[in-house]
């Protein structure tokens, strides 16, 4: 009885009996992907809000002149003016020696850092990540206060004898550089110490019984090894710099002109929202480049996602 | 160069009093052992039983309390790892993944100043000798276990090291390609000839790999022996009990002999009155006895509780008159399995003098 309705059913919906369900089952697949597509679609719905219409309107208005029609004048501005050139070789300047010397601080201490046992790294690690849970402007102007003429750091070193004259730390490049690697350390010892962490100590060991000595062993197995997190940790670095605003506008006392600096004039000062669209622009552009380029060079998809692995 | 090529003499290795603690826990206790030069040593123990401990202070990663470690003439238990100049294969081959598979082997030649063009020679030819030619372009990440296997192995060798060490290097292979390798890491031994320690838990790669076996629990050394004599005649409860299958029946000597259940038994080697006995009964030297008893065999009459086909070979469970179970297992002949008793049928289990061995309960 059973044979015949199965019969039955496979003749009504036209099915080869070979392939029992196979209509079926390739609706269900479907349907599957099309709820977990629906389950995404909120976030993908506020990334389009959020994202991808602001910076395509960014991009829309950057070509408007002051009259509401289509131009490059302030595009034509960027080549022409040398404070803009000027300007975008400061704000590469900063992110560049930011970045620089947050490797030469943050590679040595994520170092130490995976080196501490469970307990101990913890802790260490609670004083790498404090600067994150306090207001950036908090931090900027604390350090404005450490820096300054009379601040702390000059009063102090002048008692002690380290110097006779107040150095000049703040509103200068110097005081901007303490005030950004201050705050973008973390973002470097973050990922060096997680591509720290993976590495099998049994690497080390191992070059070690083949014949090498310590630092041979440091610097043909654990330092590469440990370069993918160096990488993604300077790049998130870079391109955090290239838009930062709050600490080279405080410490940089007027001397330091980032690209961001210069869009915020443009909409306060002069309410040019066209000029401050084509800076903006030219940044993600410049950013983007860069991303594209370093990925390009350093296999940066095998970097973040293989782990070093 | 020259003079590293030429040094290829397999080197003794003397472990003396060496001890090693980690807290309250004696990791080694006092542990001395001898090793020939050229000798294929297994240590061989349960996890935490303190052989790679062993292993790690012969290699210079851990470092004993006190203790004394030479090779040859040398003393080098103050040698860090870098200046002992031994093969090394970790448990998890620990390649270098950003290497490919011909740097990772001429690392130590690199290490050691070996010439470009002599160092590419070298490599192939340790990539050769674990047929593995033509791979050292590979990345590490292209290779099987068992090729990553062979790479750590020619990593190991190509600097030709007077020892080389093993950290159960075939636990993470299948079990087919890890009784083939088995083979041949012994062949390869034979022709390399260098003083191989070999770490593992597996007690059946211990016997098919070994010329001398140092069982090792709770930092001790149990025995140390030939396979065959430590499988026929183990020194101890531990050994007996950890080294193939095995049930133990109580046995009372009395006046030089043993009697089990009130019954004389025939033993190869009477037992000194002194201390309490076992008998070990493994289970592939019991025969099933039918109808007269062979000469020189104790006989154990029993009834049959369980009865199980395992392919290459039937396993019974026989119940003895004090309910001790006894395990017997044997080949699936056709003859033989035809006249198997079945379950709850009365059965009369046989074992040769021979293989009648008491097994003191001291030291265990």
């Amino acid at each position: 009885m059973s044979t015949a309705d199965t019969v039955i059913v496979n003749a009504s919906s036209g099915e080869d009996a070979d392939r029992p369900h196979a209509e079926g089952l390739k609706q269900d697949a479907f349907l599957e992907r099309l709820r977990l597509f629906g389950l995404c679609s909120p976030a993908l719905l506020l990334v389009l809000v959020i994202m991808v219409l602001p910076v395509t309107w960014l991009f829309y208005i950057s070509f408007l002149s002051d009259e509401g029609t289509f131009s490059l004048e302030h595009y034509q501005r960027m080549i022409d003016s040398k404070s803009y050139t000027r300007i975008f070789l400061t704000t590469f300047k900063v992110s560049i020696l930011t970045t620089f010397i947050c490797v030469i601080i943050g590679y040595p201490l994520a170092y130490f850092l995976s080196q501490l046992p469970r307990r101990a790294a913890a802790i260490c690690m609670i004083t790498v990540l404090l600067p994150f849970w306090t207001s950036l402007l908090v931090r900027t102007y604390a350090w404005l206060v450490l820096l300054q003429r009379k601040g702390i750091l000059n009063t102090w070193a002048i008692d002690l004898g380290l110097w006779d004259e107040p150095l000049k730390l703040v509103h200068n490049l110097s005081g901007t550089l303490i005030g950004m690697v201050h705050i973008m350390l973390p973002f470097l010892v973050l990922p060096v110490y997680g591509s720290m962490k993976v590495i099998d100590n049994d690497y080390l060991k191992a070059a070690s019984n083949l014949g090498a000595t310590p630092a041979q062993a440091f610097r043909q197995v654990f330092l590469p090894l440990s370069m993918p997190g160096l990488f993604a940790g300077a790049l998130i670095v870079f391109v955090l710099c290239l838009g930062f605003f709050v600490t080279p506008a405080v410490l940089g006392g007027g001397k330091i002109i980032m690209v961001s600096m210069r869009i915020t004039d443009n909409i306060e000062l002069f309410f040019n929202w066209g000029a401050a669209s084509a800076l903006g622009v030219v940044l993600l552009a410049l950013t983007m480049g860069i991303l594209y380029a370093s990925s390009r060079l350093l296999k940066l998809d095998r970097i973040l996602g293989g782990g070093g692995h | 160069m020259n003079e590293n090529r030429q040094r290829g003499e397999a080197l003794p290795i003397f472990i003396s009093n060496t001890t090693k603690t980690y807290g309250d826990v004696f990791a080694l206790d006092s542990v001395s052992l001898d090793i020939k030069s050229g000798e294929f040593m297994t240590l061989l123990g349960p996890s935490g039983s303190g052989k790679t401990t062993l292993l790690m202070v012969l290699a210079g990663f851990t470092r004993p309390d006190h203790g004394s470690v030479k090779f040859g003439d040398r003393e080098v238990v103050r040698t860090p790892p870098h200046k002992r100049d031994v093969g090394m294969v970790f448990q998890n081959y620990a390649l270098f993944p950003h290497m490919t598979v011909a740097a990772n082997v001429g690392f130590p030649l690199k290490l050691r100043g070996v010439a470009s063009a002599e160092m590419a020679d070298r490599v192939e030819g340790a990539l050769e000798t674990v047929q593995l030619g033509g791979y050292g372009a590979r990345r590490i990440d292209q290779l099987s276990g068992g090729q990553k296997q062979r790479v750590a192995l020619a990593r190991a060798i190509v600097f030709e090291p007077r020892i080389l060490l093993m950290d159960e290097p075939l636990s993470a292979l299948d079990k087919k390609l890890r009784e083939h390798m088995q083979i041949e890491l012994r062949h390869l031994h034979d022709k390399l000839g260098m003083t191989t320690v070999y770490v593992t838990h597996d007690q059946r790669e211990a016997l098919t790999m070994s010329d001398r076996i140092a069982v090792i629990n709770h930092g001790k050394l149990m025995q140390l022996d030939k396979p065959r004599q430590i499988y026929d005649f183990p020194s101890n409860k531990f050994v007996a009990d950890f080294i193939g299958e095995s049930t133990f029946l109580p046995v009372e000597v009395t006046g030089g002999k043993a009697s089990y259940n009130g019954t004389q038994l025939k033993t190869a080697i009477n037992p000194s009155s002194a201390a309490s006995y076992d008998l070990l009964m493994r289970p592939e030297r019991v025969s099933l006895v039918n109808g007269r008893t062979p000469r020189d065999t104790n006989v154990f009459k029993g009834t049959v509780s369980d009865l199980v086909f395992q392919g290459e070979a039937f396993l019974m469970y026989a119940t003895l008159s004090d309910g001790t179970n006894v395990a017997v297992r044997g080949s699936t002949l056709r003859d033989t399995m035809a006249n198997l008793p079945t379950v709850g049928s009365s059965v009369t289990l046989g074992l040769h003098k021979d293989d009648t061995v008491l097994i003191s309960d001291a030291g265990a």
